[in-house]
């Protein structure tokens, strides 16, 4: 398939899908005055539903999306390995360390952006940690080491904290939280998580010219004029400001930024840079698809995203992994 | 033109240099054969050279900017990694990354691929995926690579280790004739009957240090033979050129 063909496939499927978000929901409106009533905003009832609650779920779903898918193939061509994910250097376990650490201190109900920023928090100072404890210069296994390391600590401190709350409530409140969801959210969460994405996406998509040359090998793609420590800085950065961001708001969601990447490899020839845009879009679908699918499958018994896409995913990857396993048997 | 001075360069790794002290220019025109055992510091040397390891004393290719170090010397580790099935025609298109800046692939771009792909014998297999080629393949592929960077100086680390004989004498015969057109290259090899017939200069390394400099029969001398590679051999300057053949283990 030609780049052309790929993004105008990928971009018609992100937009159904994304019109498909706004159309679907619990409380069951006619997509015709849905749409009219989200674009001419006559107040009522109608309109709220549409702007305050359907828009912003299905402009995040998007965000989530494509930051995730975009964070996983960047990741993968840095690491020059197909079962790299944003997860692997511990942003999202910090991430979601922050949060659960704001829902347990109350600092979660005392303000509404309690919870995404202490999130985003958490993913700052593991990036710091990481790239402390990576060193400027040194090679990928000791990034992935540091991030692993950085990750089970963070997994533990939030076991620790659930061992430790004082009551079922609010473990339960944490454990909820953590299956990730992208109900409920509001325009002041886009607010919040849109402009660290956006930074985000710009850094990760300036690694693409670097991630190419890292194809042939670390010390090829020095001699080609590549600064492999800026290139670190560069996707650590971005991962942490797109990846971050997405769990501030959504939770933990994972396999979007393992799947994704897998599945689009095969249709950009394989060239890590190209494959950065094809994932952000890929991404993108897939989370704005499992967000629907949640209001459809259980509408009453708010079944979470991050549930369904793991129920998803991992058979997706299993089947994957099988059809590659045949090619080199 | 010089196209690459190293004065003093010395690498240390802990407390025992691996190069030591070597002082070396290569010019247009010249195709240096890199020559010394397993472990002598031709890799090293190498990398030094283009700022890829810590190092002191001097590297003319060390002090520039990563860029136009990349428009300056085109480098082939020995290390053969290609990390994705990309399609061998893109691979090759990697060595233009110095040239094209923001701006889409020209039609310089293109020829000059299409030219490396001609010389290494690839034009057959520029759609196939450069992971499902054999060793030997992959190697000319990466020696493309390298070609279609089209800088002044090609630096290769033993780029002809496990290619068959046609291939072996293809490869250095055209490193030969891009040095006679005005370029360099610096290559590292084990093979010392290649180096003889088709090196204009070998430069033999051991224990890190410069042993030996010249035209190959100055170089594979008997005494240089026995003391640095531990055997003897034959060197005739015959009717098809220069011919050398290790014979046996120097007692």
């Amino acid at each position: 398939m030609s780049p052309r063909a790929l993004a105008l496939a990928l971009g018609l499927l992100v937009a159904a899908l994304f019109a498909a978000s706004l159309l679907v929901g619990p409380a069951g409106l006619p997509p015709g005055a849905s749409v009219a009533a989200l674009v001419r905003g006559e107040g009522g009832p109608l309109t709220l539903v549409m702007r305050e609650i359907r828009l912003p779920r299905a402009i995040l779903g998007a965000a989530v999306g494509a930051s995730l898918g975009l964070a996983g193939a960047a990741m993968q061509g840095y690491l020059r390995n197909p079962l790299a994910e944003p997860g692997i250097v511990g942003i999202s376990a910090s991430a979601a360390l922050g949060a659960v650490l704001a829902i347990h201190t109350g600092l979660a109900a005392a303000f509404a952006l309690g919870l995404p920023l202490a999130a985003l928090a958490g993913a700052g100072l593991s990036v710091a940690l990481l790239t402390l404890l990576a060193g400027p210069r040194g090679s990928t296994l000791t990034l992935i080491l540091a991030g692993i390391a950085i990750g089970a600590l963070a997994t533990a401190i939030t076991s620790l904290v659930l061992n430790l709350s004082p009551n079922p409530w609010a473990a339960n409140e944490i454990v909820f939280w953590m299956m990730g969801s992208l109900a409920d959210r509001s325009f002041t969460h886009v607010a919040l998580a849109l402009p660290f994405m956006v930074a985000g996406w710009a850094m990760l998509a300036a690694t693409a010219r670097g991630l190419d040359a890292l194809t042939l090998g670390e010390d090829a793609a020095e001699a080609l004029g590549i600064r492999l420590t800026r290139l670190r800085l560069t996707l650590v950065g971005g991962t942490a400001a797109a990846v971050g961001a997405a769990t501030a708001v959504a939770g933990a969601i994972g396999f979007v930024g393992l799947v994704v990447p897998h599945l689009l490899r095969a249709l950009v020839g394989a060239q890590p840079g190209r494959l950065l845009w094809a994932s952000a879009l890929g991404g993108a679908a897939m989370v704005l698809a499992a967000d629907v699918a949640v209001r459809l499958i259980l509408p009453e018994r708010d079944l979470k995203l991050g549930v369904l896409m793991a129920l998803v995913g991992a058979p997706l990857f299993l089947h994957l992994i099988w059809r590659t396993r045949r090619e080199f048997a | 033109m010089t196209l690459l001075a190293l004065d003093g360069l010395t690498v240390h790794r802990g407390p025992c240099p691996v190069v030591d002290g070597v002082s070396l220019t290569i010019g247009q025109g010249e195709l240096v054969g890199l020559i010394g055992p397993n472990g002598a510091g031709k890799t090293t040397l190498m990398r030094a050279a283009l700022g890829l390891l810590p190092h002191r004393g001097e590297s003319s290719l060390a002090r520039l900017s990563p860029r136009e170090r990349a428009r300056a010397a085109a480098w082939m580790p020995q290390m053969r990694e290609i990390a994705w099935p990309v399609s061998v025609e893109r691979l090759v298109t990697l060595g233009r990354l110095p040239h094209l800046g923001a701006r889409r692939a020209t039609d310089a771009d293109r020829a000059a691929v299409a030219r490396a792909l001609e010389w290494m014998d690839l034009a057959a297999f520029a759609g196939r995926p450069a992971t499902e080629l054999s060793g030997g393949e992959q190697a000319r592929v990466l020696i493309a690579r390298a070609l279609a960077q089209e800088a002044p100086l090609l630096m290769a680390d033993e780029p002809v280790a496990g290619l068959d004989p046609a291939h072996q004498i293809a490869t250095m015969a055209l490193f030969r004739r891009l040095s006679e057109a005005g370029k360099g290259a610096l290559v590292s090899l084990h093979d010392l009957g290649l180096a003889a017939r088709h090196c204009t200069r070998l430069v033999l390394l051991h224990h890190g240090r410069l042993v030996a400099e010249g035209p190959p029969e100055a170089v594979l001398t008997e005494g240089n033979l026995r003391d640095v590679f531990g055997v003897r051999g034959w060197f005739g300057a015959t009717e098809h050129g220069p011919v050398f053949q290790p014979l046996e283990l120097a007692s």
